[in-house]
């Protein structure tokens, strides 16, 4: 990217590799992005392209075994977040970097009031006394939209609606001032009016706070809405990265453009018959040595299933992996 | 399709499916819950009538309850010119063939324990004197005409992926050559790349077979490519129902518009100049709904008469039924319904 600030977080040639009966899973391979101060990266994919691992892999929340982080590096406040200790990574997590899981109904501990469980990042990354993470904790919920903050303090999870549990999670996640904030699929499991509420909320705070935002989802309606810039996965590989009016606007990847095409809208012409993209998600046993689109591109030529394609860079801060150039219509030189 | 005048397959009439709710030490019944809360609607022959709205709004407790999968509290269900509301369960037996469902989850309504070919065949035993050799043929009919290889008859649920279960799923509700299915949310449970795939079979087979489809979905813009009419729950009620481009185009009541604007388009351009009616608050709870209208708590047009009069459900333009006071004739109704066109149009531009 040509202007000049730092990113806040700097991930290059991440892999993840889960063990099983089965073999290896290559869940994700060689994935590098960087994210700027302030801004909003979405992440899109389908179920197992390896958006959700990326993300738990650099802070270190896979179980291992069956994880196993292979290679790369992390750069967050001039550490690499893979080769750090136990102990300062979590004292990162839940405090420089927050975390906003998909399910709300899961993610919130049941037998505690919301109260304690906003107060724990509160007392324990900001050293905060019980008076003071209480008052914090009202802010808190208030900033996130809730009323009678202080008497929901007292409230259980079940108490809470779907809606109102994405909030309080949301407000766990912004409880120390995190630099990046990490969101998970915050708004599948919620109705669409509940997403709106939040897609909003989230608007707000972002130009509150300004706070740099990871957003993953497989919602390409979303990403439109509140995204910067857009990388798409498959596969467990960044198939194609661009600001978000690029993307959208001008896709390069194969898979972006059918994907961009499957989905019906509520505006715009009705098409007679919906376009399909033939076949299955590949399976990811073994490590890569093709493009995983291959078996189901209208493009692929044989080079696609002898060589996995790296990020070509198309200018405008816009690349793709891809060996087919879209643009000119033939397969790239090199 | 349209030369004759289209009749209904399926008629609701004030569909009501209350649920009780029991409390106390004895066990008391304190109250219900009114998940529908009297519904009427036809399904035309040959139609995919689309029926959406929120969680816990009531659509796929009225899709079974159509089914009669409950024995319901009271109305009126008529499938194929016979009365089934309070057709006991045993008489209901012999119906069954000609109505069908397709339900969301993929993984919970097969049984893993059972092959394709027993699952699919499972209603040809129930229902039919076919020979065995008949049978096999015709689930092998089956699995092609929902695009699974027969060679895989001897597999068991959990070697195909979601979309493959789908289609499982779907080759038994077809078995028995039903005229009617409830899609229960088909789709919901798989990736966008698959959901295509799903959607253009429902529509493959409607055609071949001529099926009439009562379509269940939370995804109002896969509802705009699928269905013919739509229908708009809320709070166990229907506030709109209407043929797809109208409804669409120019939403009548106000919860029909705000849910439609609360869709994300995927075009970072029109998301930018598009105001988003956000809807306060939440859906109120069914067990305990509001006085009048059940969406006055949160309708951005809401009126003095809305907390009062429950407003009818009624023809108001041909062929599109809506349930709201602002198609009254009073003054106060005409200025409200003005300030609700001013922002259709907003939205348009």
């Amino acid at each position: 990217m040509p202007d000049g600030a730092l990113p806040v977080l700097d991930v290059r040639d991440l892999k993840t590799v889960f063990k099983t009966r089965a073999g290896e899973v290559h869940a994700v391979n060689d994935v590098s992005f960087s994210l700027k101060p302030g801004e909003l990266l979405g992440v899109v994919g389908e179920s197992g392209s390896g958006k959700s691992v990326t993300m738990m892999s650099l802070l270190g929340l896979l179980p291992s075994p069956p994880a196993d982080v292979r290679g790369g590096t992390v750069g967050f406040g001039g550490k690499d977040l893979l080769r750090i200790d136990a102990e300062t990574l979590r004292s990162v997590r839940g405090g420089k970097i927050g975390f906003i899981f998909q399910d709300p109904m899961t993610s919130l501990n049941p037998v505690f009031t919301v109260g304690v469980q906003i107060m724990e990042p509160l007392r324990k990354h900001m050293g905060m006394n019980k008076r003071q993470a209480t008052a914090r904790a009202q802010e808190l919920l208030e900033l996130v939209g809730i009323p009678d903050a202080k008497r929901r303090l007292l409230d259980y999870p079940h108490q809470f609606s779907g809606g109102m549990r994405q909030r309080v999670m949301i407000a766990i996640a912004l409880a120390c001032d995190p630099q990046v904030l990490i969101a998970d699929e915050p708004t599948t499991a919620l109705d669409v009016t509940i997403q709106a509420q939040i897609l909003e909320l989230m608007k707000e705070l972002r130009s509150k706070l300004g706070m740099a935002v990871i957003w993953i989802t497989h919602d390409l309606g979303v990403i439109a809405g509140i995204a910067d810039r857009v990388m798409v996965m498959y596969g467990g590989q960044v198939v194609e990265h661009a600001p978000v009016h690029e993307l959208f606007g001008n896709p390069q990847h194969p898979y972006t453009r059918a994907l961009l095409k499957t989905i019906p809208t509520i505006h715009g012409e009705r098409a007679a018959r919906l376009t399909i993209i033939e076949g299955q998600p590949p399976l990811m046993v073994g490590p890569p040595t093709a493009c995983p689109f291959r078996d189901r591109c209208d493009v692929a030529f044989a080079r696609c299933a002898q060589e996995v394609p790296p990020r070509y860079d198309v200018g405008h801060g816009h690349d793709a992996a891809c060996f087919f150039d879209a643009n000119t219509g033939a397969p790239r030189d090199v | 399709m349209f030369d004759e005048a289209p009749k209904p397959l399926v008629s609701v009439r004030d569909l009501k499916m209350h649920f009780p709710i029991y409390a106390g030490l004895f066990r008391r019944r304190v109250g219900e819950v009114k998940a529908v809360d009297g519904v009427s609607f036809d399904v035309m022959e040959g139609e995919t009538l689309g029926l959406v709205g929120e969680s816990g709004c009531g659509k796929s407790t009225c899709g079974r309850a159509v089914l009669r999968l409950y024995d319901i509290t009271s109305g009126e269900i008529s499938i194929d010119g016979r009365e089934i509301g309070a057709m006991p369960q045993g008489q209901l037996r012999p119906m069954r063939p000609t109505m069908q469902m397709v339900f969301q989850d993929p993984q919970a309504s097969l049984n893993p324990r059972m092959t394709v070919e027993a699952i699919i065949k499972e209603p040809l035993d129930e229902h039919t004197d076919l020979s065995e050799a008949d049978k096999r043929t015709k689930v092998a009919e089956l699995m092609d005409a929902v695009g699974l290889n027969r060679k895989f008859a001897k597999r068991y649920p959990h070697a195909f992926s979601g979309g493959q279960r789908q289609r499982i799923g779907i080759a038994r509700a077809l078995a028995l050559n039903p005229k009617f299915i409830v899609c229960d949310e088909p789709i919901a449970a798989l990736d966008v790349s698959i959901q295509a795939q799903v959607v253009n079979l429902l529509e493959d087979l409607q055609e071949q077979f001529g099926l009439t489809y009562l379509f269940i979905s939370h995804d109002l813009s896969m509802v705009r490519h699928i269905a013919t009419r739509v229908a708009v729950m809320y709070l166990g009620k229907v506030v709109e129902l209407a043929p797809r481009e109208g409804l669409y185009a120019e939403p009548l009541h106000p919860y029909t518009k705000a849910l439609l604007s609360a869709v994300p388009e995927p075009d970072p351009s029109l998301a930018a100049t598009t105001e988003r009616i956000i809807l306060q608050g939440e859906v109120p709870s069914p067990s305990n709904p509001p006085d009048g209208c059940n969406f006055c708590t949160r309708c951005p047009s809401v009126m003095d008469i809305c907390r009062r009069v429950e407003p009818d459900y009624r023809e108001v333009q041909p062929g599109r039924f809506t349930a709201c006071h602002l198609y009254n004739d009073t003054a106060e109704a005409t200025a409200g319904l003005e300030a609700h066109k001013s922002t259709n149009k907003e939205k348009i531009k």
